[in-house]
């Protein structure tokens, strides 16, 4: 894994020489590594002044009552102050707990979840089935990988148009399901209906990364690792579970990580498939969204203490996800 | 990716197993005539869900009345490229075109100028402070559009930079730069240290050696990095559609979505500009795929 050795000058990062005063050592240390820290400095500098500041001035901004109509801000030539008060911690009591917060936050946070485990299942599971398939000897099977990549190609802001021309009223979708005399929902209106629409559409959009991922997967392992279970008689469900499980245990848990950020960060699908027409079907990126953006006034505390709480779901999930992935090592990853 | 294809059949006719595992008649290698009907008909199925959504935006594109998507049956009759011609010539098209061009290689190329030294450094050098430096590239990335975006309107608006590419650009970096210093640091991972160690004995410094040894042999990763940070920036919708407030100033993926306002839903404009949209960056995007998907996975695993 993490291999401790600084290549860059050949030396072993445990090389440290006799412990000395700490004046010295940091003076050591910043001989020793002067150059790699003049190479992040970039980065470190744009990630302090375009994230860092921003996320402080939003958490700032969390504890305030600011909206659209006290915030500093310039009208023709007047120039207005802002007006907006320092409240504590009240915006995130209101959201978590206040009245009415079942409908504000709890409903929404319960679908994101359900959003997100259920896409991100489908995506890996119909990835992995299509990963397997292409990976025998078939005829043909480098143009059905091409065929099958192509929603990812097309850009997701074009292809959930095309899903809302098929899903409206009287689209295709409906019209074929009349002709099979079949109950036609009304996908983009009916709460129920709506979540499955997006949960559709983002399957469709999102199966193509995993299935390709996986496939590289399976084409890293070693095939005489299924001769020798097949030697020891094993059956093609045990050498699916002991030989190809294991053997994308790597790709498959930095996919999943992958998939489930993306997932739960979704914003294009959703934004577009509904606009402001689906209180309901809105998980949580989208809801912070229209609170800030798609409502008059803005309420720009409110929705700026959803982003932090989004980031904090995700940062205790990803830190336990990474926790649980490195049970058996003795060293974390990262 | 490594060209050793596991063979997997769907139940295979028994054969003794004592053939030599290379002998071309070994058991693994064969399938039954019904595995592999199954197996076609259902990548068959799988291609033709992947593929007609987008052939449908296709065909309604050729209708010429708004409405022809409720009666799609029609457009056969009366197909016609006037859509597309309208597009082009009426509609702010090429405007949209320049500022989501603008914009995107603005993104690329801060991007990956900015975090080349810096995937290099990760890649390379254990320093103090290397774990959470990463742990903080990772962070960046799975920052929900709604954290940022707020502070961000505020402090662009305090700047006068709303409705500039500028800002857009500079919102975008907040993304694409932690994601290309990820990016690059597996494809680094991937140049054999003995270069580095090469160039050491030679005399030159880190700097020396980054500069003329490995950025030239990076140039793949560096356009894996671009390309991606591209697409993201082409295909962002949420910061652009508040951030962009002058209809030239429009990025296709605002753009887009002016076409279907409360009082008008031109929807064949819609599907024609979304085919035109969508052509060059997917013929690009098939070029590139293949080390998309080495570069995303090795940058995870390889803490």
């Amino acid at each position: 894994m993490t291999v401790a050795i600084d290549r860059a000058t050949g030396k072993r990062s445990g090389d440290r020489g006799p412990r000395s005063g700490l004046g010295r050592r940091l003076k050591h240390s910043y001989q020793k590594h002067w150059y790699a820290y003049a190479m992040i400095a970039p980065v470190a500098v744009v990630l302090g002044v375009l994230v860092l500041y921003p996320l402080a001035y939003g958490l700032y901004l969390t504890l305030t009552d600011a909206t659209s109509l006290n915030t500093a801000r310039t009208i023709g030539v007047n120039e207005i102050e802002a007006t907006y008060k320092f409240i504590g911690f009240d915006n995130y009591a209101d959201i978590l707990w206040g009245e009415t917060s079942y409908d504000r936050f709890w409903s929404h946070f319960i679908w994101t979840i359900v959003w997100t485990a259920l896409c991100v299942a489908l995506h890996y599971s119909i990835g992995l089935g299509l990963a397997l398939l292409l990976n025998q000897k078939l005829r043909g099977r480098t143009f059905y990988r091409l065929i099958l990549i192509l929603p990812w190609a097309v850009p997701t802001f074009v292809t959930v148009f095309g899903w809302r021309f098929m899903l409206a009223d009287s689209g295709i979708i409906n019209s074929a399901l009349e002709t099979l005399h079949l109950p036609s929902p009304a996908w983009l209106e009916d709460t129920f209906w709506q979540r499955f629409a997006a949960i559709m559409v983002n399957t469709w959009c999102g199966v193509p990364f995993m299935m390709v991922s996986l496939l590289g997967g399976l084409q890293s392992i070693d095939s005489s690792l299924y001769e020798a279970a097949e030697m020891d008689g094993a059956s093609r469900w045990q050498q699916f579970r002991y030989v190809t499980l294991p053997g994308l245990r790597s790709v498959s848990s930095t996919v999943v990580l992958l998939g489930v950020i993306w997932t739960f960060n979704q914003f294009a699908i959703i934004f577009l498939l509904f606009g402001n027409t689906a209180p309901d079907a809105q998980i949580l990126v989208t809801w912070a969204y229209q609170l800030g953006f798609g409502q008059q006034p803005r309420d720009f505390a409110q929705s700026a203490a959803y982003g932090i709480l989004l980031l904090g779901i995700l940062i205790v999930f990803t830190s336990f996800y990474r926790r649980w992935l490195n049970r058996d090592e003795q060293q974390l990853a990262i | 990716m490594s060209t050793t294809t596991v063979q997997q059949s769907a139940g295979g006719a028994p054969v003794p197993a004592i053939a030599p595992a290379s002998a071309p008649a070994r058991r693994r290698g064969r399938r039954s005539a019904a595995g592999s009907i199954v197996s076609h008909g259902l990548l068959i199925l799988a291609s033709l869900i992947a593929l007609f959504p987008i052939v449908w935006l296709v065909y309604l594109s050729l209708g010429p009345d708004k409405d022809d998507y409720l009666h799609p049956g029609g457009i056969w009759s009366k197909m016609t490229l006037d859509n597309y011609s309208f597009v082009l010539q009426e509609t702010a098209f090429f405007h949209w075109l320049q500022s989501t061009l603008i914009v995107s290689l603005g993104t690329t190329l801060v991007g990956v100028v900015i975090a080349a030294t810096t995937g290099y450094a990760v890649s390379r050098m254990r320093f103090p402070g290397y774990k959470k430096f990463m742990w903080v590239l990772l962070c960046t990335q799975m920052f929900p559009i709604a954290v940022l975006i707020v502070p961000m309107y505020q402090i662009l608006s305090s700047l006068q930079l709303v409705d500039t590419y500028l800002g857009l650009i500079l919102v975008y970096c907040s993304t694409a730069v932690p994601y290309c210093a990820w990016l690059l640091k597996g494809y680094f991972d991937t140049i054999p240290f003995e270069i580095d160690e090469a160039g050491r004995v030679d005399g030159l410094t880190p700097f020396g050696t980054f500069f003329r040894l490995i950025l030239p042999l990076a140039r793949p990763g560096l356009a894996v990095a671009a390309f991606y940070s591209f697409i993201t920036a082409f295909g962002e919708v949420a910061f652009a559609t508040v951030f962009m407030l002058d209809d030239e100033k429009y990025t296709f993926a605002v753009g887009l979505q002016s076409f279907i306002s409360e009082h008008d839903a031109q929807r064949n404009l819609m599907a024609a500009t979304a085919v035109l949209i969508a052509i060059p960056v997917s013929a690009f995007f098939y070029l590139v795929q293949k080390n998309l998907v080495t570069g995303l996975t090795a940058g995870g695993t390889k803490g």
